[in-house]
């Protein structure tokens, strides 16, 4: 059994308004050395595979398909 | 041939009956419900992506929708020429079934925006807006929090010059590239919307500016 670890995040082109948010309010917190924040989603399953080039597969084919969407979404994973 | 039109209803879909209702009492048309576990739209010759929250908007919106037994169908219909309107949700749904370019992003300014905007068609040489007059000014009200329309600058360059660009914001209230409100697939059949036309086609309502673009769909097949 593995453990894929997804993040899926908005492209780099794409404005993220939340994260820039995020950052404004970390700021007036007294951060004033953060930048770039970027908000995304974190996804974790187990996949019952016979090897992690399996798994790694799996993950693959899930996160093209469905977990993320290529117009606005990039994504990259770890399998354990 | 007369218009048979079928709504899809998924789990969280809230505009069906809106939409039911004008085409049928309204538009006199016969009008059918279609659960989204069902594997054919059988003899229907429009179809309506109603507006709501499928699937309670989990992952993104329109997401998991895409993959219902129902929509397997009405990806064949629409490759076949069949005629779609994806209206709000139904509009993020035909984008992530690949029949509509582009992605619906979170608004620009993060709030859910329900009130009633100014749009101007664009284009008015399609079956879904023979009725409007070139750059006329429509009232038709929005709902939603993820509806500012992103596509990459090839694929804007494209709904341009194929003229799929249907209808534009005079005051973009969601951040969309190019105050897109409305878009057509090219080969014209398919139409994806954020406003709700649907919800200013009943005169006792008090504006009927959305009837003219459902009567000339169900127009269309007669």
């Amino acid at each position: 059994m593995f453990t894929a670890k997804i993040k899926v995040t908005l492209r780099k082109t794409i404005l993220d308004p939340q994260g820039k948010t995020v950052e404004h309010s970390l700021k007036s917190l007294g951060y004033d050395n953060i930048s770039g924040t970027r908000i995304g989603k974190y996804v974790e399953m187990k996949i019952d595979a016979k090897s992690k080039e399996e798994a790694n597969k799996i993950a693959e084919e899930s996160c093209k398909r469905l977990l993320s969407n290529p117009v606005m979404e990039d994504y990259e994973f770890e399998i354990i | 041939m007369n218009a048979k039109v079928g709504v899809v209803v998924f789990p969280g879909s809230n505009c069906d009956h809106d939409a039911y209702h004008v085409f049928k009492e309204i538009i006199k048309a016969d009008t059918k419900f279609l659960w989204h576990k069902e594997g054919s739209i059988g003899d229907r010759n429009i179809i309506i992506l109603p507006g709501g929250f499928s699937y309670g908007d989990y992952l993104r919106c329109g997401a998991i929708s895409r993959f219902s037994n129902i929509m397997q169908d009405v990806v064949r219909f629409a490759d076949n020429g069949g005629i779609v309107i994806g209206i709000c949700n139904g509009f993020q749904i035909l984008c992530e079934s690949g029949l509509l370019p582009g992605a619906l992003l979170r608004n620009v300014n993060l709030k859910f925006v329900c009130k009633t905007v100014s749009l101007k068609v664009e284009n008015n040489k399609s079956i879904f807006t023979s009725n409007y007059g070139i750059k006329e000014d429509i009232e038709i009200p929005i709902a939603h929090g993820e509806g500012n329309y992103f596509c990459d600058e090839d694929t804007l360059t494209d709904l341009v010059s194929n003229n799929q660009i249907l209808f534009r914001y005079n005051d973009n209230p969601n951040g969309s590239i190019s105050d897109i409100a409305g878009i057509q697939n090219k080969k014209r059949n398919v139409l994806g919307m954020m406003p709700h036309p649907e919800r200013v086609s009943d005169s006792s309502l008090g504006n009927t500016d959305g009837l003219k673009l459902l009567k000339s769909v169900a127009e269309s097949v007669m």
